[in-house]
């Protein structure tokens, strides 16, 4: 046995090696609270860096041994979603606090990645601040609830004062219908050349940008009656193919492009366009008309990067108008997201902590005033230095009213992407109304598992 | 995760471990002394095994469910159900068939004939030009494919610098990246890959004997006809080495692709590797883009059967 002996401890040795090399515990340090949010891709804004940094500070020194460490994930938003669900899945890269869209959380959920919330809820005063809308954003369909919103949003039209003087239309402007909207429109192109007359989010590369800022203002705009959902029928649970508004919502988004009303195609298909909208379009006075949310004014605050203060004398805002001026005249979409924590977390007490400090009423409403965010906690809604602190703030607040939530079930997510695309075949001319709408209905039972219904 | 299976050329066939004496059991003596010699392989076996073969293997089983990445409380086995989708999906045959388009344009008949024809040229070149050439050609072979990726794009999109060459030349200029992706893409695959077929091409005709390309031109054989009755047969087997290799590269090329156009406008430009990626990491149907990724692995062996038989013929 002695010539064996040797090789046969060095394999063993080296094998075992190998293998805990591979194996050993990154291990979540007790004292460490990990926190992944979606850092812009704008490397000039630092909106939600420069918050966190300071509740860090706050953090840390109220608990003191404790540590935070932030881990931002730099992307599109379609690739942030998919890096956090990559993430989720191995205790080994899960962070203990994640910040969650609340179309995607329900999804999550269904997948097994977050942790029900309500114990700790419970024992929280402040959570009876939060409105009960947003409560719900973040409620699963088994009744848990699995995030904390830290705010909401509307939807509305954004345009260029200077344009549209230039292009003989009102500074007061607000459409009543679509038709409205494409006029202002051929008329900005007519008369006012080498500014991009209107844009409206679409494709693929735009992700939920596309389907929430951009289609779903048209589709909830084409409803008759104030309750409706056009994409989604509660009463039979199922997903809504085959309908004229989505062919009329289609037909829009063909309409602005093919008449060269939107971005060149190859800008619009650019998976950035949003943070450009933001950062160059609009304070450079290149766009007439944007169909966008409410948060725009947080990149163009005092210290955030692309300070633009007097964005509130050059801008005006309208409500995106119903098809044909139909009741309730009005269209917003809301979202927003939530602050989770993974079921694989490994200090979910400490992350809730996190989570608390965050959401007292200064920390919160100093959020609110640096996102340009929608508050949906009644405290700081109430705070004068909240309302003042916003030129656009009362007109966002005031769309609530007539504010959709999306369906947003386990399916909504392949749901929005199927919108996309049939937003980019009519956006590139690759497909005719009918074809994307077709592509949509097919995609639709793949997305949802059979369940739709015509209408 | 999953992970795209190396379509490169092959998996390395893992060295065959403890495996049977060559002789058949001539004493319990011979087969202890084959295991010791086999032992000190055991740790690159169960190495290769764990890291190689088991990450195939399980992104072979999860091609067989309907996995997702969220929206899925378990997943389940499903059989072939992915594939008979796959098939009946225009957006996969459309991505196999630009796929096609993408590996003939630009490897066949760019990467390999270009990489010829300066391999040809160099072999005639004075010092300096060759120098000066080869340093080019294989500086972009050398640069990182993302690098490339944004190099090329910055040359085709609509402010870029062909349009520039063209207007300045007072030609029509156009988007190209919009209005024809996929030539687009595939050019910068000619681009970055021609360097790797001169290398190899040009290391094959230093091969020939001179002797025998002489003994032609005293014969009264013109260029053409020496390229065709000399050159080429004697080079036969790196052609069929360098296809295959470009071949399979290419059929894998994704970052070239993605940093320039990512497959869109629509889809148009949309091969089977960002096909896949679209459907397991932007659809979250990981079960679906993994049984992508095995047809994928399909088409590249295709692709090697057939020059693995253009090589064996020749012999």
């Amino acid at each position: 046995m002695r010539p064996t002996a040797v090789p046969l401890l060095l394999a063993t040795l080296l094998t075992a090696t190998a293998l805990s090399a591979c194996g050993s515990e990154s291990g979540s340090d007790p004292d460490t609270v990990k926190i992944s949010f979606k850092q812009s891709t704008d490397n000039s804004i630092k909106v939600m860096d420069t918050y966190l940094a300071d509740i860090k500070d706050q953090f840390e020194k109220a608990n003191p041994g404790k540590r935070v460490e932030l881990v931002p994930i730099k992307a599109p938003d379609s690739e942030y979603y998919t890096k956090l669900q990559q993430m989720l899945r191995s205790p080994k890269t899960a962070p203990d606090l994640v910040y969650e869209d609340t179309f995607l959380i329900n999804s999550d959920i269904t997948s097994g990645y977050l942790k029900p919330l309500d114990p700790y809820l419970a024992k929280w005063d402040d959570w009876s601040q939060f409105i009960d809308t947003a409560k719900e954003a973040a409620q699963a369909q088994d009744g848990k609830t699995y995030g904390v919103p830290d705010g909401t949003d509307t939807r509305g039209l954004w345009f260029d004062k200077a344009i549209f003087k230039k292009a003989g239309l009102p500074a007061d402007w607000q459409p009543t219908n679509w038709a409205d909207i494409l006029d202002a429109a051929r008329a900005i192109k007519a008369k006012v050349p080498g500014v991009i007359p209107m844009n409206i989010y679409t494709g693929k590369p735009a992700g939920e940008a596309a389907t929430m800022q951009g289609f779903e203002m048209l589709l909830y705009g084409t409803a008759s009656g104030a309750n409706e959902s056009p994409l989604y029928d509660p009463a039979s649970k199922k997903w809504i193919t085959g309908s004229q508004g989505f062919k009329d919502s289609l037909e829009f988004v063909e309409t602005v492009f093919k008449e060269k009303l939107g971005p060149d195609v190859s800008d619009a298909l650019d998976p950035n366009i949003a943070t450009r909208v933001r950062g160059e379009f609009l304070p450079e006075g290149k766009l007439g008309i944007n169909l966008d949310g409410s948060w725009l004014p947080q990149d163009w605050l005092e210290g955030s990067g692309h300070e633009w203060p007097e964005w509130s004398e050059k801008l005006g805002l309208a409500y995106m108008p119903t098809q044909d001026g139909q009741a309730p005249s009005k269209v917003s979409m809301s979202g927003g997201w939530t602050w989770a924590i993974p079921s694989k977390a490994g200090n979910p007490d400490l992350a809730f902590e996190f989570i608390r400090t965050m959401q007292t009423k200064a920390n919160a409403q100093k959020w609110y005033i640096a996102n340009s965010g929608i508050s949906v906690r009644t405290d700081v809604a109430e705070d004068p230095e909240y309302v003042k602190a916003q030129p656009g703030i009362k007109f966002f607040t005031d769309l609530v009213a007539s504010t959709h939530y999306r369906p947003a079930y386990p399916a909504y997510p392949k749901v929005s992407t199927a919108i996309q695309e049939a937003m980019e075949g009519v956006t590139t001319g690759d497909s005719s109304v009918e074809e994307a709408a077709k592509g949509y209905d097919e995609e639709l039972k793949t997305a949802t598992d059979n369940q739709v219904i015509e209408k | 995760m999953t992970s795209a299976p190396p379509a490169g050329p092959g998996v390395v066939k893992t060295a065959p471990g403890p495996a049977a004496p060559p002789h058949p059991p001539a004493g319990r003596r011979d087969v202890r002394r084959a295991l010791t010699r086999a032992l000190p392989l055991s740790p690159a076996v169960v190495l290769l095994l764990l890291f190689l073969a088991g990450p195939i293997a399980y992104c072979a089983y999860i091609a067989f469910t309907d996995l997702q990445l969220t929206g899925q409380a378990e997943s389940s086995f499903i059989g072939f159900d992915n594939f008979r989708a796959a098939f009946k999906d225009d957006a996969f045959l459309n991505a196999v068939w630009l796929t096609l388009v993408f590996t003939v344009l630009s490897s066949l008949i760019g990467q390999n004939t270009l990489g010829l024809s300066l391999a040809v040229l160099m072999q005639r070149a004075s010092k300096p030009v060759r120098t000066v050439t080869g340093g080019i050609v294989i500086a972009a072979w050398v640069l990182p494919e993302v690098v490339a990726g944004f190099l090329l794009y910055a040359f085709f999109r609509r402010e870029g610098t062909l349009n520039a060459v063209l207007d300045w030349l007072h030609l029509p200029s156009q988007n190209w990246l919009f209005t024809l992706p996929i030539l687009a893409v595939s050019f910068a695959n000619v681009w970055r890959g021609t360097a790797f077929s001169m290398l190899v091409y040009s290391a094959a005709l230093n091969e020939i004997p001179k002797e025998i390309t002489e003994a032609a031109e005293v014969d009264g054989a013109g260029g053409w006809r020496r390229m065709w009755h000399i050159t080429l047969p004697m080079i036969r087997r790196s052609i069929g080495t360098n296809l295959m290799l470009n071949t399979l590269q290419t059929l894998s090329v994704f970052g070239l692709i993605w940093v320039m156009t990512r497959g869109g406008p629509g889809n148009r430009s949309q091969t089977l590797p960002l096909f896949m990626y679209e459907q397991a990491f932007q659809k979250s149907m990981i079960g679906y883009g993994t049984a992508v990724a095995l047809l994928l692995l399909v088409v590249g062996s295709l692709f090697s059967l057939v020059y693995m038989r253009l090589l064996r013929t020749e012999v």
